[in-house]
């Protein structure tokens, strides 16, 4: 890393303009953290534009479900680089509670993702922590011409599960009997 | 008119033994045959002046106990003139469930029968424009249904994954 490469970091890693992609309630969290109170601006991540072609930060808060993959990966498509992405909260991360058929488990299996940020939804504090350590992951690891995105070739997220590998009580759910909500287990 | 002379009216026109009635709290409901559907209904609108369509909806009574038939499907009628409301509900099975479309009677139809159909394919015959509404249209299954696995039958992975090299 050279002296240039350092001061591109630098200037890139306070002045992150995110782009908030909120689909749920971290969303919520999401603007506390860019209002008064806690201040995202702090950190010099306060310029939020809602266009992908301004930003460098692509802030996933909120479940995803399988109709909002393809706009997802298309705002990530348009976004210039050098860019980054943080997952916030447990749905973007893993999908959360809501383990049905619409819903992504976890948006790293279709994008990259720098930072991961847990908690339901997290407290604007834990979203600072995280532009924080992002922060730091740039000034450690930037390059002036992002040398650093050329060499992750692989998909970095987990690879969706085949179906053989679920047991068949977790693909039916049908319950066995109403009046007790059993689930039936052999079909 | 009241719930009373609605089922002695439909009794009269379409045969009283199929027309049968069920109340759970001040929910009354007139069951009907769902062949008889389209008269019944052309019948509920023109002549007992049920002009609003508030609510079409469905659900899979697969494993249900008692149920003798696979997808209930009612119809929440009001009168806005009097304020009267009734249920009617109806039957249908596997395979290929099918009904006749109310669009004709009350267009506020359109979305809530393609709404049905999109979660449980039930085809409404004669509706202008019947495909999903809320699935993308390359979903190929109908997740509501019972025997429809809730973590689906990996729709939700289905797409192209992009690495930072990539993008």
């Amino acid at each position: 890393m050279t002296k240039l490469d350092q001061l591109a970091n630098w200037c890139r890693k306070n002045s992150l303009w995110p782009m908030p992609f909120a689909t749920a309630c971290c969303g919520i969290e999401l603007m506390a953290t860019g209002a008064s109170r806690h201040d995202i601006a702090r950190f010099g991540a306060e310029a939020m534009r809602f266009t992908p072609r301004q930003c460098d930060l692509m802030i996933i808060a909120g479940r995803i479900v399988m109709k909002m993959v393809p706009v997802m990966q298309r705002i990530w498509l348009q976004m210039p680089e050098p860019k980054w992405c943080i997952s916030m909260g447990a749905c973007a991360s893993s999908g959360g509670v809501f383990d049905t058929y619409a819903v992504v488990q976890g948006m790293d299996r279709f994008i990259p993702v720098d930072i991961y940020v847990p908690g339901c939804p997290p407290r604007p504090e834990q979203l600072i922590q995280a532009v924080i350590d992002l922060q730091e992951k740039i000034q450690q690891t930037g390059t002036l011409k992002g040398r650093e995105f050329e060499q992750r070739q692989t998909l970095e997220g987990p690879v969706a599960l085949p179906l053989t590998a679920l047991r068949p009580a977790d693909l039916i759910v049908a319950p066995g009997n109403y009046l007790t909500a059993t689930r039936q287990n052999s079909h | 008119m009241t719930f009373d002379a609605v089922v002695n009216l439909l009794r009269q026109r379409f045969g009283a033994e199929r027309i049968t009635t069920s109340q759970f709290r001040d929910n009354q409901r007139i069951h009907i045959p769902a062949d008889k559907l389209h008269g019944i209904m052309e019948c509920l609108h023109r002549v007992a002046g049920f002009d609003l369509l508030t609510e079409l909806s469905a659900a899979d009574y697969l494993h249900y106990p008692d149920a003798r038939d696979r997808y209930g499907v009612w119809y929440v009628l009001d009168n806005t003139q009097s304020g009267e409301r009734i249920v009617v509900k109806t039957w249908v099975n596997d395979p290929e469930p099918t009904l006749a479309s109310v669009y004709h009677l009350w267009n506020g139809a359109d979305w809530m029968e393609r709404e049905v159909y999109d979660m449980y394919g039930i085809v409404f015959e004669g509706h202008p424009d019947l495909r999903r509404i809320l699935l993308p249209d390359e979903f190929s299954a109908y997740p509501l249904r019972k025997d429809y696995p809730m973590r689906g039958k990996g729709e939700r992975h289905n797409f192209p994954a992009i690495t930072r090299a990539q993008s």
